[in-house]
């Protein structure tokens, strides 16, 4: 056979041209994300407007025209610049409060001891997670309470009407986070228990606790509740606030958990019976731990806003962060027209990096549990 | 100073528990060890932390002073912060046993809410900022003039009666924060600011150019603001009035914090009298009898303190005007002690 009827035979492949410019690069990217649809090119051209009138705007007070060195004089001028040596000048206000300047030492050996506790606690992967559970929660709040308040071991007394600042808003979100999640376990089991009686105490509880406003809750646990018990028996104002707050988030994380017991397949739960494990053993072992990775981003949630809501403390007259920061300008000595502005600014910057690291750790976590169910 | 509904029905139901209860106020302060003291969450040059995170401001050597008085150490005090509405309960609910925060006297709160006012601290009043490029030198000349004012404040309504009292026209323009209305004033928005004098003469150090305004010299309302106890326990109603009467006569017989210790050796008996030296003045109040040189020594007199805190010797800057004593042409008046 010959191949005349051919005219041309290509032996070798042909060179590979480059895509057309406009599926590839910037441009088939800008297409695809920004510009691929009518309403879509009308949303980023009004974003782009929004984003070049708002930029100039933040940076010129952020950074343009700030006061970054000097004294409060150099910031009583009259372009409108954010005053960092408001926040720098009374930093030490705005992190510990009234704390005494000399003990610093303390909450900062707490912080510290506290992150090196929680950060293994919190990789998967890092060893000895039993002791590490137990250092953490059984021993560590010892040593807190010990160092923060004192009173013990030469360690100076320092009340905790003196704590403030961060320092502060730390310790209420710890608290509160660390003990609302197992409240709120506990009273989502009890609201699906058969036993009559624990589930109507839950139920009550849970709907008491949340159809009231946390403001109200701190009210009364500050305002009223002296008046209840009997003269010369106080619970410490901190220590009242820190219950209001757990029960309260306690009531929510329960709803939120009951939300991932419900979506459980009813099998689960005859499967744990049909090994013949018992209650506790069925929950702990079977139940739980899916039913919460299903609700990982709901009770991230109620996490977040928990730390927000700690500012509501400052309406019964404690100094947490943002109160702090209010504060801390009130005297004439910091006075100047933007440090109110300087102030809120540097409170957004800390509730932002503390609110934004706790959901990105949930997301981690969703992604790591993510075996097989991706909702 | 607003008042809100919420705290009037609260504290009138307080009202009840704080008087039936047995008071002895002086005695449950000295088994605690220390004062309990209410005071704001910060108002310049009355309670305001200060560059060591220390209390300080008139109010809070108010409170240091009882303290001196009673356990000879001004450091013995707790300070217990609240917002407006909660501060009455507050003492109600013996969370504090003495109430120093800015508070104004008036006839309803001292006879409605269970509580006792004690001595005005500071007699403030309502007055006016202007810009100084307009010339302007009194409050009569405000005519036609459009007022920034902070919204939902007896400020409003005191405004409006001055001026309708002198028959002049304004424009209100009414603000929700105190920043806001502060940047619009000094964008030119108004011709006036007003609000209490000694927050405006605070205040005027948030404007970026403060000299470029002044405060006019009319007074238009009353606010003295007095510290404020229990109803009901008298013996610790007069603690709380006495050593504050001490301060002022203090200055009037020209005791200091730094000379204090000399004055003891001084043979004007009104002196001998006040530092215990001639006389027991302190045992009818369940106190030593060198509290008023405590008192002095470790906090000071009247003049000293309103000096570092609001007064020359502070950023605010504020003159004595009528607080100075009655001998100097102002009202603040003690009593003699004899």
């Amino acid at each position: 056979m010959t191949d005349t009827s051919y005219q041309y035979v290509r032996h070798t492949e042909a060179p590979k041209l480059p895509p057309p410019g406009r599926s590839t690069g910037i441009i088939h990217w800008l297409r695809s994300n920004l510009f691929s649809s009518v309403s879509n090119t009308i949303l980023t051209i009004v974003t782009v407007i929004f984003l070049s009138w708002l930029l100039p705007l933040l940076y010129n007070f952020l950074i343009g025209r700030a006061v970054f060195t000097g004294t409060m004089d150099d910031c009583r001028v009259e372009t409108f610049g954010a005053c960092w040596v408001f926040i720098t000048g009374r930093a030490s206000f705005m992190f510990y409060g009234f704390y005494p300047m000399t003990e610093y030492w303390r909450p900062n050996t707490v912080f510290i001891l506290g992150l090196l506790l929680v950060i293994p606690l919190l990789m998967p992967k890092a060893p000895f997670k039993l002791a590490n559970l137990i250092a953490f929660f059984v021993v560590y709040p010892i040593i807190a309470v010990t160092l923060l308040i004192g009173g013990v071991f030469g360690l100076e007394h320092v009340p905790t009407e003196k704590w403030g600042g961060l320092m502060l808003t730390l310790v209420l979100s710890v608290v509160g986070v660390v003990g609302s999640f197992p409240i709120g376990i506990l009273l989502a089991l009890g609201r699906r228990s058969n036993m009559p009686i624990i589930k109507t105490i839950c139920i009550l509880t849970i709907e008491l606790w949340r159809a009231v406003p946390l403001i109200t809750v701190l009210f009364m646990a500050s305002v009223m509740l002296p008046l209840f018990v009997p003269s010369g028996f106080t619970v410490d104002k901190v220590i009242r606030a820190m219950i209001g707050i757990t029960i309260f988030y306690g009531a929510y994380m329960a709803e939120t958990i009951r939300g991932g017991l419900q979506a459980m397949p009813r099998g689960q739960f005859e499967a744990a019976s049909a090994l013949g494990l018992n209650y506790w053993k069925s929950m702990i072992f079977i139940i739980l731990p899916q039913a919460l990775k299903y609700v990982i981003p709901g009770i991230v949630g109620t996490f977040i806003s928990l730390v927000k809501d700690t500012s509501l403390v400052s309406i019964i007259g404690m100094f947490d962060l943002l109160n702090a920061i209010n504060a801390a300008g009130s005297d004439a000595a910091w006075a100047s027209p933007t440090k109110s502005f300087t102030g809120y600014a540097f409170a957004i910057g800390i509730f932002f990096v503390l609110c934004f690291s706790l959901s990105r750790y949930a997301k981690y976590m969703e992604n790591r549990l993510n075996t097989g169910h991706k909702r | 100073m607003k008042k809100s509904l919420f705290g009037v029905a609260i504290a009138a139901s307080l009202a009840l528990t704080a008087t039936a209860a047995f008071a002895d106020t002086l005695a449950d302060v000295k088994a605690r060890g220390h004062l309990l003291c209410g005071v704001s969450e910060g108002t310049a040059g009355f309670e305001t932390p200060d560059a060591n995170n220390e209390w300080s401001g008139i109010d809070v050597d108010y409170c240091r002073a009882i303290a001196a008085a009673i356990f000879n150490d001004a450091k013995a005090v707790r300070f217990v912060t609240s917002n407006s509405t909660v501060r009455w309960q507050q003492l109600g609910s013996r969370e504090v046993d003495v109430l120093a925060r800015t508070s104004t006297w008036t006839m309803t709160r001292d006879t409605t809410l269970g509580l006792t006012f004690v001595a005005p601290i500071y007699y403030d009043g309502q007055g006016f900022m202007v810009h100084k490029e307009t010339g302007i030198k009194s409050a009569l000349e405000l005519g036609g003039a459009t007022l920034c004012i902070e919204a939902g404040t007896t400020t409003e309504l005191n405004a409006a009666d001055y001026f309708a009292a002198n028959n002049l026209e304004y424009n209100p323009v009414t603000f929700v924060t105190q920043d806001e209305a502060y940047k619009a004033y000094e964008e030119g928005r108004c011709d006036a600011f007003t609000t209490d004098r000694s927050a405006l003469a605070g205040n005027r150090l948030l404007l970026a150019v403060p000299d470029d305004h002044v405060l006019l010299p009319e007074v238009i309302s009353k606010e003295p603001l007095s510290s404020v106890v229990r109803q009901g326990d008298d013996l610790w109603f007069k603690i709380a009035r006495w050593v504050f009467n001490a301060q002022l006569e203090a200055e009037e017989l020209g005791v200091s914090s730094a000379n204090v210790d000399e004055m003891l050796a001084s043979e004007n008996p009104g002196v001998r009298r006040l530092l215990g030296v001639e006389g027991d003045f302190g045992t009818p109040l369940g106190l030593t009898k060198d509290w008023a040189y405590q008192v002095i020594k470790l906090v000071g007199n009247y003049a000293e303190i309103f000096d570092r805190n609001v007064g020359a010797g502070s950023p605010i800057g504020l003159e004595r005007g009528v607080n100075a004593l009655w001998k100097d042409g102002g009202i603040q008046y003690a009593p003699p002690i004899r």
